[in-house]
């Protein structure tokens, strides 16, 4: 190996100085100095190391697990809403939510993250500033149902707002235009107060849970579990692998009594226009039930609501418009609209005097527009002459009815207000229902403290006065009139017949007759209800005016909307062994007739399915028939000898 | 006396214990850029190694006494050098470090200044011909250090900054420096330190800050020296396995193939591995000093004891900074982190070591 010579030059250059001290002893000592900082050095390293890696390493295992193990919860789907056919009402859908990892959370961003996302600001900082108290590991979500628009905005913006995280979650989706919305219900995430409640005990903050309706009455059934999936993660948050999934588990579905082919006919029949007062929807309630079991067959409430807009984060704006709209869009009128039922209330006032013997169906009064009763003179809307109970009802006298109440006395209808369910609540499986009133002497001392006066007794023989009921307390009382006494618990989601409630009086079937045969004459008669009228099948019905103020007061503040006569029709069909009640109450709909045809359209389509089923039935009967085929149920059972015995 | 020196003589145990110190480092880097953008940083390391061996052999070739004969050059070429980084380099992570060679090669000029720095200091120090340093002597030549100093100072690289004012000390203190100076400068740092923290640049604040209080913002300025603690401590006593670190491969640990090497190689291979490490590490400083021990003038010494100061001043604040035991500073661990620059320049430092040891029995 061949290396370049010594610089002969630098002995030169160097030597034009001062003779050369060039030993390196002197400096041992300072190189032994070096040598023991060096070790210091390394020894202080090493203890460094030590206190991480030999002390406490679990203490960093753990935070390096926090780093990157993350758990991620699969939404356990919500069971569905069907019918009664088993038609799907209520389904999930996928969609993406967005969740604010609130560790990483700016505040500062707050204001782009609501502009970009199109959500409002003050509503997204509320809902941060309430979430604060919570621990930081605890996401927020801040919407629901991402568009295509929300997911890109997401994406172009993660190194600018890495507290966005994106999830996978199950979403209602309910029908469109507010169908069935009383019913159904909607879900919403659980909110402080429930919290609080022992109902909703077992749920964490930031649940979905049902709020209204079905969805609420049904939580626990139709609420599914949710799962979790732990995840590695880096330092993206992207996942890198999965190390563990407990599998979510799905909510059970449930099955209505509600028959959307009914639903849809008594939604459509409220949503017509009514040309007589000049009005393009109604607003109100109808209810069906069969009276031989309480099934709830269509239940519907106008102004509805969309419950989709509840099913994702419903934006301020938009709740207020509901809440402040005058109409209620968000009671359900079939459960929660407390009103006089004016006529309708006739028959269990007739059926009160007969089972209480004070009268009988010949019993007559003199009907000359109106009759003088305890110093009130109190008006009838007609001259009907000399009424019997027969054409009392079918005219609907209230001269007959005022006279029969006074005779029949308070407490007497009382007794069978209350025992046709007026004044309690019906116990159906929906909540925030009411009770109504039904007035008696105890009533009026319990809340007015004040004795009764029997002059007030005639107005609640008409359906008058301190009287109120729900739409679905009417078409359970006469439903039960109608099968000879026997009031079934109303209910929206099958069950079998011995878990129905059942309140049973021995009517007299004679006494059923004649009133039965009163609501007979009201439809197929010249009655008052001549438009419900429906060929072949006999309906037998009421209709009911009722009154919101005083004919005077009214006159005195002029004829608007607000004081115009709510308009009621209860029916039955058909009229011996009947299989349907309907009644449908037409908010400010002046007439009774007003409400008749909503609840022939019902009936109407009742039967019409009915008739359907059956002839589809015969006819599939009669091709089995000519092609000789036996029914799978029916064929002979084989003839071939057995297997062997081992 | 030969002129004719014979490969023999080179310093094989330092040889090996790079080599294998290298080796880790590759291991290393292979396992902290799985599934990154730099997948292909472990050959190219192997290349910048390969090519350290023979930057190694041309330093170790020629005389050092030669050498120092170019030291004005060197500095006035190193100051032009830096100056024209200054004007001309890539801006890197916030900083002007490199020169763009082409090819996608870089040249970070500071760290091959930081040779130039130990043979200007040995050629002045030996100049003087005293045993004792005096304090006017010392001024002079912190005057010389300074001006690249300050260069790489306004990059902003403090760190490799501060390993030119390492090498002055050392050389300085074993040239002689009297201890009441070095209480002195000691006293006079205590005073300064805090008072330069208001001219830091903010980067520089938010480190310190960040060192002194973690955990006060663990997502920004705490960040690294918290992930790296958590690195570290995860690793436990016998590590996770190569490739297994969650800090390292999941990314948690800041660029773990550069500065944060040793906390990605603690993370996998636990406390045992960071001794064995550091034990070569060590050896490998000791040979070096013993290696200026034996030089057969005060230059040669000089020289060692600059690579060494070097190598020490490196190890300390790289390893100390990814324990959390000094606030984070971007200086690179000799022989491990990736990067072709640092490489070379350790390699050329060795050869200036072997260099002055082939040449032992000279004189």
């Amino acid at each position: 190996m061949i290396l370049p010579p010594v610089d002969p030059q630098l002995e030169t250059q160097l030597s034009d100085k001062p003779p050369l001290r060039d030993d390196t002893r002197f400096a041992a000592g300072r190189i032994a100095v070096f040598q023991y900082s060096a070790v210091a050095v390394f020894l202080v390293l090493i203890s460094g190391f030590w206190r991480l890696q030999v002390q406490n390493p679990e203490f960093y295992d753990e935070r390096a697990q926090a780093n990157s193990i993350k758990s991620v919860p699969i939404p356990g789907p919500r069971g569905r809403i069907l019918d009664r056919d088993g038609r799907v009402i209520v389904d999930n859908h996928s969609s993406f939510s967005l969740i604010l990892a609130r560790e990483q959370a700016k505040e500062e961003h707050l204001r782009p993250i609501a502009q970009g996302l199109n959500l409002d600001y003050d509503d997204l900082y509320a809902r941060v500033a309430r979430m604060r108290k919570a621990p930081k590991y605890v996401p927020i979500v801040i919407k629901d149902e991402l568009t295509p628009a929300d997911l890109d905005f997401v994406e172009s913006h993660h190194d600018f707002f890495p507290e966005l995280v994106l999830i996978q979650s199950q979403r209602r989706l309910y029908p469109q235009n507010g169908f069935m919305a009383h019913v159904i219900g909607y879900t919403g995430e659980i909110s402080e107060q429930e919290l609080d409640q022992p109902e909703f005990a077992k749920y964490e903050a930031g649940a979905v849970v049902g709020k209204f309706g079905i969805e609420r009455e049904y939580n626990d059934t139709l609420m599914g579990v949710d799962g979790q999936r732990q995840v590695i993660v880096d330092n993206r948050g992207q996942v890198r692998q999965t190390i563990g999934i407990k599998p979510a588990i799905p909510g059970h579905d449930l099955k209505l009594t509600i028959d959307l082919d009914l639903q849809t006919v008594a939604e459509l029949a409220m949503d017509s226009p009514y040309k007589e007062l000049g009005i393009d929807h109604r607003n109100g309630a109808v209810v069906a039930l069969d009276p031989r079991n309480g099934e709830v067959l269509a239940m519907v409430s106008r102004p509805a609501f969309d419950p989709n807009m509840f099913a994702t984060r419903i934006k301020t704006k938009d709740w207020r418009e509901i809440a402040d709209n005058p109409d209620h869009p968000m009671l359900n009128k079939a459960i929660q609209a407390e009103q006089a039922p004016g006529s309708t209330f006739k028959p269990f006032v007739a059926l009160a005097g007969l089972e209480t013997g004070t009268v009988d169906p010949n019993w007559t009064t003199h009907c000359t527009g109106g009759v003088k009763l305890y110093d009130k003179y109190q008006h009838c809307y007609g001259v009907h002459g000399t009424q019997n109970m027969h054409n009392a009802i079918v005219n609907s006298c209230d001269v007959y009815f005022y006279t029969l109440g006074a005779k029949v006395g308070i407490d007497n209808l009382a007794f069978y207000g209350d025992l046709v369910g007026f004044g309690h609540k019906t116990g159906i499986d929906l909540p925030h229902e009411r009770e109504g009133i039904m007035p008696s002497e105890q009533w009026k001392i319990r809340t007015y403290r004040q004795k009764w006066y029997v002059g007030e007794t005639p107005s609640v023989a008409i359906g008058q006065g301190a009287l109120t009921v729900t739409p679905l307390q009417l078409t359970r009382a006469i439903g039960g009139v109608a099968v000879g006494g026997k009031w079934y618990q109303p209910h929206l989601v099958l069950r079998p017949p011995d878990q129905v409630k059942v309140v049973q009086w021995a009517l007299s079937p004679d006494d059923v007759k004649t009133v039965v045969s009163g609501m007979y004459g009201v439809v197929n008669e010249a009655g008052t209800g001549g438009r419900a009228r429906l060929p072949n099948v006999a309906v037998c019905g009421k209709t009911g005016t009722a009154q919101l103020a005083s004919y005077d007061y009214i006159n005195s503040v002029g004829k608007g909307t607000e004081l115009r006569e709510n308009a009621w029709f209860e029916a039955f069909a058909p009229c011996e062994s009947p299989e349907i009640a309907v009644v449908a109450f037409f908010e400010h709909g002046r007439h009774g007739p007003a409400a008749a045809e909503i609840v022939r359209d019902v009936i109407a389509a009742y039967f019409d399915k009915k008739t359907r089923i059956q002839t589809r039935k015969q006819a599939r009967a009669e091709v089995t028939a000519t092609l000789g085929m036996g029914l799978p149920g029916t064929a002979p059972g084989s003839t071939l000898p057995g297997a062997p015995q081992l | 006396m030969s002129k004719y020196l014979s490969a023999r003589d080179i310093d094989w145990t330092i040889l090996l214990i790079v080599l294998l110190i290298c080796a880790v480092g590759i291991l290393q880097i292979y396992s902290a850029t799985r599934d990154t953008d730099s997948t292909s940083s472990w050959w190219k390391q192997v290349l910048y190694v390969v090519g350290g061996l023979m930057l190694m052999w041309l330093v170790l070739a020629i005389d050092y006494h030669s050498l120092l004969h170019y030291v004005p050059g060197l500095y006035v070429g190193s100051v032009s050098a830096l100056t024209l980084t200054f004007l001309l380099g890539d801006r890197v992570y916030g900083s002007k470090r490199w020169i763009p060679l082409g090819f996608g090669f870089h040249l970070q000029v500071s760290e091959l200044v930081k040779l130039v720095i130990i043979l200007l200091v040995a050629r002045y120090l030996t100049d003087l011909r005293s045993d004792d340093l005096e304090i006017r002597d010392l001024l002079k030549l912190a005057g010389l250090v300074l001006v690249p100093t300050v260069l790489v100072l306004k990059q902003p690289d403090l760190g490799t900054a501060m390993t030119y004012v390492a090498v002055l000390f050392a050389c300085s203190f074993v040239a002689g420096l009297r201890w009441k100076y070095i209480a002195a400068i000691a006293v006079v740092a205590v005073l300064v330190i805090p008072v330069t923290y208001h001219f830091l640049p903010d980067y520089q604040k938010a480190r310190w800050v960040g060192f002194m209080n973690p955990e006060g913002d663990p997502q920004g300025k705490g960040y690294q020296s918290i992930q790296s603690q958590i690195a570290i401590g995860s690793g436990s006593m016998f590590g996770k396995g190569v490739t297994k670190g969650t800090q390292t491969q999941l990314r948690f640990l800041p660029v773990p193939w550069k500065d944060f090497i040793f906390a990605a190689f603690a993370e996998e291979h636990g406390f045992v591995g960071v001794v064995v490490m550091l034990a070569l590490f060590f050896v490998l400083l000791m040979r070096i000093v013993q290696n200026a021990q034996t030089a057969p003038d005060r230059v040669g010494m000089y020289i060692c004891m600059g690579v060494a100061a070097l190598l020490l001043f490196h190890v300390l604040v790289n390893v100390g900074m990814v324990a959390g035991l000094i606030p984070v500073t971007g200086i690179p661990l000799p022989f491990m982190s990736f990067g072709g620059s640092s490489i070379w320049t350790f390699f050329m430092a060795l050869g200036l070591v072997n260099n002055v040891r082939l040449r032992r029995f000279v004189n």
